[in-house]
């Protein structure tokens, strides 16, 4: 995985609350036994009409966001389906961290398996920063994953939280199979012990 | 000891490895996996050289994809890309050792069916699927939750998943449920208190004399859907019920491991006194039919309420709102009771059990589907399939006018050829109403599958009370 430690981008508005996976990328598109090249349908119904003409008033179709690298969106976002093919269409666009006020369990932990920083703020900072993105491809928000910080393109600074362990495998492209298979032993120990308690599992 | 809920009980009995900052190994018992989330997964085990640390607790199934019509019996399966995923698991599950339930055997089906159906399921389990749904087997007590693709990855290497604990919520439901409510009602009902978000973060017990008297079909049904509800996983406490449920199942423990397995199984509900996060309780008699009229689960009214108005909300749902009524070409103030539908779906891994197919012939019995309406019915497994019509309930699926199928996914997720066409708005018994998920374009509301027999046959969203 690439590493993901400094962002400095432009930021795609997408206000609307509960957008879910199925949105960023319809059912017709999960029959691929590839992860990539799937940038193309990312939001295909919202972003294209059934002719495959584009909308044009969908946000990335707009030529100041074409080259968007975030994200700011509604909360709740990336619910519904389990689906990775989300996180690695986002990807495949370009999208490299999404900010709202809440992201959906499976979406969130998908995001950061695939090089996406997904981050949580309050709904205040969230609206200064949907305003900012609001401005187009003059405003550049900057994303600072070692100290956790997020500017504006005014220069208001804004910190995040992460998981340390999450932070770690981002910052440093880490496979977490790899890291988990250093913990054989472990993993070798417990099953030892339950199988002997729970032999029936 | 201090005092725990079920869920801590369970997370406790899994931990293989804790680091310092409570990241966690969590073992995993079971890992079901399809067609559709997988293909990647195994791609990446053999780039890195990897093999399935615990092929006998890892159990697969093709059922997003499959056709449900007839000439899947012969092995065809018309769409190319549907094909190749189909085969790909058929290649990885042979090649990897996995037991396989392959498209014809009568076995096959939802994977959120199969798993319970075939004795994979069992309380006090950690279970996970590369699918959201997989929260279903939570009714059995089992601590079950949808992954992603990577996830699958390092589940089929490490036979274990990085998991932080998440938080302890309580929802119960007090009482009994009116006549013509069901488990579908509760799910939505709860869904429509918390919102899509409200359960974020947190793992859910559902608990009360409600759930109590709901057979395991109907536990499933809500458990099924508190992922619409956005907690990682739901859980029902196992009693007789479970434990009747699960014995003799294939898979399930025999003998003295039957009566070892008894004995902790008994050990497994919440403390009287184990802390909360956080607590929700809804009134068994307060809850009503329900249907949904937005693209969002927790769009949810009761049936005799009338479609609102962006206005009645606040925030960022007013635009949401606006938005879904357009979608679904709805006017505010419109009774719900007077939408006309085109189609009637019944099945999914929501509703997809033998149970919710006798409430709906107890409604189509003697009825049929109304002029211009098409109604498919699809089982959740081959083997709900064969009990159907050995009951009878087919012939009376027939009889009225329905499409009666073969088991799969099917017009949950619209994937194979079933789907709606567009604006075509369908009563659906499946749990998610987002946009274009069940045909471009196409409307759903969701229901029990007595509210969708009732609107079959009346041609409009119905009280299912008016036709009992
Ligand atoms: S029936 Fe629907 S929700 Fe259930 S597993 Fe299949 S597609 Fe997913």
């Amino acid at each position: 995985m690439e590493k993901f430690e400094k962002l400095s981008g432009i930021a795609a508005p997408m206000p609307l609350v509960n957008i879910d996976t199925d949105m960023i990328i319809p059912k017709a598109f999960l029959k691929t036994i590839k992860r990539s090249g799937l940038g193309v349908n990312l939001f295909d119904e919202m972003r294209y009409e059934r002719d495959g003409s584009e909308k044009p008033d969908f946000v990335l179709n707009q030529p100041q966001y074409r080259q968007a690298s975030i994200l700011v969106a509604g909360d709740n976002f990336g619910c519904g389906s389990s689906r990775e093919h989300a996180p690695w269409a986002l990807k495949d666009f370009g999208i490299q961290a999404i900010i709202s006020t809440s992201f959906a369990d499976i979406f969130f932990n998908n995001c950061f398996k695939n090089g996406i920083l997904p981050i949580v703020l309050p709904q205040d900072q969230v609206d200064v920063l949907m305003k900012d993105a609001e401005k187009g491809a003059n405003a550049r928000i900057e994303i600072d994953l070692e100290n956790q910080t997020i500017t504006a393109s005014d220069g208001e600074s804004f910190s995040f939280e992460v998981d340390e362990f999450k932070k770690h495998c981002l910052l440093n492209g880490l496979d977490d199979i790899g890291l988990t298979m250093e913990k054989a032993a472990s993993i070798d120990l417990f099953e030892a012990k339950s199988g002997a308690e729970r032999p029936w599992v | 000891m201090s005092p725990k809920t079920l869920y801590d009980k369970i997370w406790d009995a899994h931990v293989a490895h804790e680091s310092d900052d409570g990241t966690c190994l969590l073992y995993i018992d079971r890992h079901l996996v399809h067609e559709v989330t997988s293909p990647q997964a195994f791609e990446g085990l053999r780039m890195a050289g990897r093999k399935v640390r615990a092929p006998e607790k890892t159990i697969a199934v093709p059922d997003h994809n499959v056709p449900t019509t007839l000439e899947r019996l012969d092995g065809i399966i018309e769409n190319e890309e549907g094909r190749i995923q189909v085969e790909a698991l058929d290649k990885n599950a042979r090649e990897f050792g996995l037991h396989y339930y392959p498209m014809n055997d009568v076995r096959q089906g939802i994977v959120h069916i199969v798993g319970p159906e075939q004795g994979w399921t069992l309380p006090g389990m950690t279970v996970v699927c590369g699918d959201s749904h997989t929260a279903t087997h939570g009714a059995f007590g089992a601590l079950a939750h949808g992954i992603g693709t990577s996830e699958v990855e390092h589940v089929l290497a490490t036979q274990t998943l990085i998991q932080k604990k998440s938080k302890n919520m309580k929802v119960e439901i007090t009482g009994k449920l009116r006549p013509g409510v069901t488990a579908k009602d509760i799910t939505l009902a709860v869904i429509g208190e918390t919102g899509t978000a409200g359960g974020t973060g947190y793992v859910i017990e559902y608990c009360g004399e409600a759930i109590r008297d709901l057979s395991m079909e109907g536990r499933m049904t809500v458990c099924n859907m508190a992922i619409e509800g956005g907690a990682r996983a739901g859980l029902i406490a196992p009693d007789q019920k479970t434990f009747d449920y699960v014995q003799g199942r294939p898979h399930a423990p025999k003998g003295g491991q039957w009566e070892t397995a008894l004995e902790w199984w008994k050990t497994l509900y919440s403390d009287d006194d184990a802390h909360w996060d956080k607590i929700v309780t809804l009134k068994g008699e307060e809850i009503e039919p329900v249907v949904t009229w937005g693209t969002s689960p927790e769009d949810v009214l009761p049936i005799s309420a009338k479609v609102p108005a962006p206005s009645d909300f606040e925030g960022g749902k007013i635009d949401a709102a606006a938005r879904s009524l357009d979608y679904m070409g709805l006017e505010p103030g419109t009774p719900l009771s007077e939408i006309k539908i085109d189609a009637v779906f019944v099945g999914s891994c929501t509703n997809g059990r033998i149970e919710d197919f006798r409430e709906v012939a107890k409604i189509l019995k003697g009825r049929k589907v109304a002029d211009g309406v098409r109604m498919m019915i699809v089982p959740g497994s081959g083997l709900v399939r064969a009990q159907a019509e050995e009951e009878g309930l087919a012939e009376i699926f027939e009889e009225a006018g329905a499409e009666w199928r073969l088991p799969g996914c099917s017009m949950c997720l619209a994937m194979n050829p079933d789907q709606l066409a567009e604006h075509e708005r369908c009563a659906s018994t499946s749990n998610r109403n987002f946009e274009g998920r069940q045909g471009y374009k196409g409307r759903t509301h969701l229901v029990s599958p007595g509210m969708a027999a009732a609107a079959a046959v009346t041609g409009k969203l119905t009280d299912v009370r008016e036709l009992v």
